[in-house]
């Protein structure tokens, strides 16, 4: 069969670390080949050394594409050829529209002067092939996410793509557009493009890739070939971690116990546009030694209740109660709500849950700076004893808790975004999104704390967009949907479609 | 066993590079200058003049490096200093009012106009560029105003005392005179107390988990500062001891190096400065430390307007004209980030001092005022360019 690239024998080393070992890669022409891997396994590596972020000369091996040896000096080189990468953070402009986004270092101009209507009749036809309808002047920060990875892919259409790459696409969209987008990318493949899709979520890789690679510690272990239907999704997994994972959720037996915070009547209006209802007159609870989900699609209102209840952080204009132990307190400051024994736990890691640059010492112990000072004078002694306790009980994997937070793995972060909040000593965590963007192995290790967590009687709140994950993990998920609490289901209850029917139904 | 604590020595180097950096670059300017000078540099006259005519931008550089660590900048520090020498060229001079009620008051007027400013920045979220310009108008201006558009001067003995006094010689008559033995015993002490200090440090470290510095690097540091100090105060000693204006300054020092790298204070302010979303959501009142800051930035150009009129006598309506660009400059040289969350009390000591070395070497070499700011322009981007190649690299 005529193959569009291979990759021969590529090995790249980073001061320290061999990066990729000797992987091989190939791509057939007019397939989605998938590749696979936990964070760190050496993706999106690769996939820079193909697209020259890496140039020429600073890695060992071959690229052949189109049967010719290339020898990419930087993206533009690889542009040229028609390799376009589409990565996970999406590079838009926020404040130009999508026509100036669509064409921006590209474009349709004469002596520097643009040609508006051709632009403009260009981005016409563009978006039109991806399916948006929208006008090409609209600013790219009036649509949402899911529109703006179409803008991204109207773009690299643009340009003449042979090879399209998408690293991570779905990690931020919501169901309904994640399908979207793979629809597409089907398809491009009808019309004959060929894609690689990097991608952590094995049920839409399952659903459209020819064939999927499996890179594990910087090898490429196996390449299945999904045309006969015999791939599972837990082979797949088993490749990736080089284990066999027969439970993705750590066993628990529930122990539940009083009631623990009650929340009644929450309502909270849009920062924004003060008529905007966000939150609308929400009750939920939550007791000791219970894991308690909130299901819902992106926008939801799920981490606006969150962040509203934790110290104001969100909303305007916000009124109801948060009881402890059945006594009203007050969480109307970030310091106050964590006096009442609460934690919030963002899903956003790097923009609002860690200082990048500070040490992984600095980032546990800030939310609780007191419990290792004395009079305001810090004891560096007893905050590193700290940080050691929960490398060592959390399983932060660094050789040192001097090591700058920056220089960690996705699911790395994450530990120690959650020791931050467990030195806090928090009654009541709510988690938002605990696993978005980890790797498998690394989410069992955090469904593994979340366990540990409701077994030593902590209540658990659980926000998560993957449905799974909640029936796995959970003893009672609300449904919430345009802000409202639409209803709540046992876990012995619930299911994917009727969570899905609650959704909906409202 | 001893390659390993090589490799560890150079490791411990390379990641430290930025910190250890400028202190090489600063002895290397000066024995630059030391040689070009034929010694003049190093002279005990002109090392305590260095001193008196740098003061005033290290006591800025101190309270600037909080504000610029909590993300925010103050450009109005040179008109407060302008303004404050005037405010108490007017007290001292004009209504006679003693010493001690001038300088007290002086300092609680910087602090309440850093407060003023302060207010804007952090309740109101008005960007601290735009409010401090503001300001740099606001009291260039009052300065002119409260002047009359002339100068004022001089000023009583005991108010010079503070930038022109010497410590006094507590055990003098033992070397008639010649030799200030008090400030020579005071560097002595700071010598010893330094590395005594430095290990109880480490000990308390050790007790909970491995030192990162290396013994051997720890030993080489103090020993090189100890020298040093010990041979400025012996060189200051030989000439009329130490400054008081230096012991305001080691004090500062100290009580900032302190505030820092050991409070929880200081702690959340580098927090602050490095990911202002993420400390607020870890229950850090980021509003009320960055107006804290700037309080404390107007107390110190409140000082430094203070020593300033005393070193010149007399409070001039041009008086700390352009300052606010040495202070910032010293900064960056030192090391701090202009986006926050970066930065050392001791970088920008040693940023002013680079500056002040220069400023002095070339004027003793005779370089002009022209050449002398281009030249100090390149030393303040080639530092930051030192910077970011550094962090590009790493």
């Amino acid at each position: 069969m005529d193959t569009i690239l291979e990759m021969r024998n590529i090995t790249k080393t980073f001061p320290g670390v061999k990066a990729l070992d000797d992987v091989n890669l190939k791509v057939r022409r007019g397939e989605i080949h998938a590749l696979c891997g936990e964070n760190g396994a050496g993706k999106s590596t690769l996939m820079k050394v193909l697209s020259g972020v890496y140039p020429h000369g600073t890695y060992d091996g071959d690229i052949l594409f189109d049967d010719d040896i290339q020898s990419f000096k930087d993206i533009r080189d690889s542009e040229a050829r028609g390799i376009i990468i589409i990565h996970q953070e999406l590079a838009l402009v926020p404040l130009l529209s999508i026509a100036e986004n669509i064409f921006l270092g590209n474009e349709l101009s004469e002596n520097g002067v643009i040609n508006w209507p051709k632009t403009f009749a260009r981005t016409t036809e563009l978006l039109g092939k991806v399916g948006l309808r929208e006008a090409p002047n609209t600013l790219v920060t009036n649509i949402g996410v899911g529109k703006q990875q179409l803008v991204e892919i109207a773009k690299a259409l643009s340009k003449e793509v042979k090879l399209l790459i998408l690293d991570e696409p779905t990690s931020s969209l919501q169901e309904n557009d994640s399908q979207k987008l793979l629809d597409l990318l089907i398809e491009f493949r009808n019309q004959g493009i060929t894609s690689i899709l990097i991608s952590h979520k094995l049920n839409e890789i399952s659903r459209v890739a020819d064939r999927i690679t499996v890179i594990r510690d910087g090898k490429a272990v196996s390449t299945l070939d999904c045309l006969d239907g015999q791939i599972s999704e837990d082979d797949i997994v088993k490749d990736m971690v080089g284990r066999d994972m027969a439970h993705r959720y750590p066993e628990r037996t529930p122990n539940i116990g009083a009631t623990m915070m009650e929340v009644r009547n929450w309502t909270c209006y849009h920062p924004l546009h003060p008529t905007q209802k966000l939150i609308k007159d929400v009750h939920i609870d939550v007791a000791a030694g219970e894991v308690v989900g909130i299901a819902g699609l992106m926008g939801a209102g799920r981490t606006e209740l969150a962040m509203s209840i934790f110290g104001k952080s969100y909303g305007h204009n916000i009124s109801g109660d948060v009881l402890m132990h059945g006594k009203s307190v007050d969480v109307s400051t970030v310091q106050r709500a964590i006096a009442a024994g609460l934690a919030y736990v963002t899903e956003d890691r790097k923009e609002m849950g860690l200082i990048l640059d500070e040490s992984i010492t600095t980032n546990i112990t800030l939310a609780n700076l007191p419990g290792v000072s004395e009079h305001g004078v810090l004891n560096e002694g007893a905050e590193r004893g700290v940080a050691e306790e929960y490398r060592q009980k959390i399983n932060i994997r660094t050789p040192n808790v001097g090591q700058k937070v920056i220089n960690l793995s996705g699911g790395n972060q994450q530990k120690v975004v959650l020791s931050k909040w467990l030195f806090a000593g928090p009654e009541v965590l709510i988690l938002d999104e605990p696993t978005r963007g980890i790797d498998v192995g690394a989410k069992y290790e955090i469904y593994s704390i979340i366990n540990q967590l409701a077994a030593d009687g902590k209540g658990v709140i659980m926000i998560s967009s993957e449905m799974p994950e909640l029936l796995g993990m959970c003893d009672r998920i609300y449904v919430m949907n345009e802000g409202e609490i639409k209803g709540q289901l046992a876990a012995s209850d619930a299911s994917q479609e009727k969570i899905m029917h609650m959704i909906l139904k409202g | 066993m001893s390659e390993t604590s090589t490799k560890n020595i150079s490791y411990y180097l390379r990641t430290h590079m930025r910190e250890y950096g400028m202190v090489l670059a600063l002895i290397a300017i000066m024995a630059f200058f030391q040689y070009l000078t034929d010694g003049v540099l190093m002279k005990p006259v002109n090392l305590t003049n260095l001193f008196l005519q740098n003061s005033y931008v290290i006591i800025m550089a101190v309270g600037m490096l909080l504000v610029i660590v909590g993300g925010n900048i103050d450009l109005s520090v040179g008109s407060v200093v302008g303004f404050i020498g005037a405010l108490a060229a007017v007290m001292a001079v004009q209504w006679d009012l003693p010493t001690v009620v001038v300088v007290p008051v002086c300092l609680v007027v910087g602090g309440l106009i850093g407060c003023a400013q302060g207010y804007w920045v952090a309740y109101w979220r008005i960007p601290s560029f735009i409010v401090t310009l503001a300001g740099m108008l606001v009291f260039r201006g009052l300065t002119l105003a409260l002047l009359g558009g002339a100068s004022v001067g001089p000023f009583p003995a005991n108010f010079q005392l503070m930038s022109s006094g010497f410590v006094p010689d507590f055990f003098g008559g033992l070397i008639e005179g010649r030799f200030n033995v008090f400030s020579m015993a005071l560097g002595v002490f700071v010598a010893v107390l330094l590395p005594v200090l430095g290990l109880r440090a480490r000990a308390k470290q050790a007790r909970f988990a491995a030192v990162e510095e290396p013994m051997a690097f720890f030993a080489a540091k103090h020993a090189l500062a100890g020298l040093a100090i010990l041979y400025i105060a012996y060189l200051l000693s030989t000439y009329r001891g130490l400054p008081n204006v230096l012991i305001i300054m080691a004090v500062l020092i100290a009580i900032f190096t302190f505030v820092t790298n050991s409070t929880t204070i200081g702690r959340r302010i580098y927090a602050m400065g490095g990911n202002e979303k993420a400390a607020q959501l870890s229950g850090i009142n980021t509003r009320k430390l960055a107006f804290l800051t700037f309080a404390n930035m107007g107390m110190l150009a409140g000082l430094a307007g203070l020593v300033f009129a005393a070193r010149l006598n007399t409070a001039t309506p041009k008086a700390g004209f352009a300052f606010e660009l040495d202070v910032i400059a010293a900064v960056f040289i030192g090391g701090a980030s202009m986006s926050g969350g970066v930065g050392k009390i001791i970088g920008a000591v040693v940023g002013a001092l680079i500056m002040g070395v220069m400023n002095n070497g070339m004027s003793i070499v005779g370089v002009g005022i022209d050449w002398q700011q281009v030249i100090k322009g390149l030393v303040l981007l080639a530092a930051v360019i030192f910077d970011v190649y550094n962090k590009n690299k790493a």
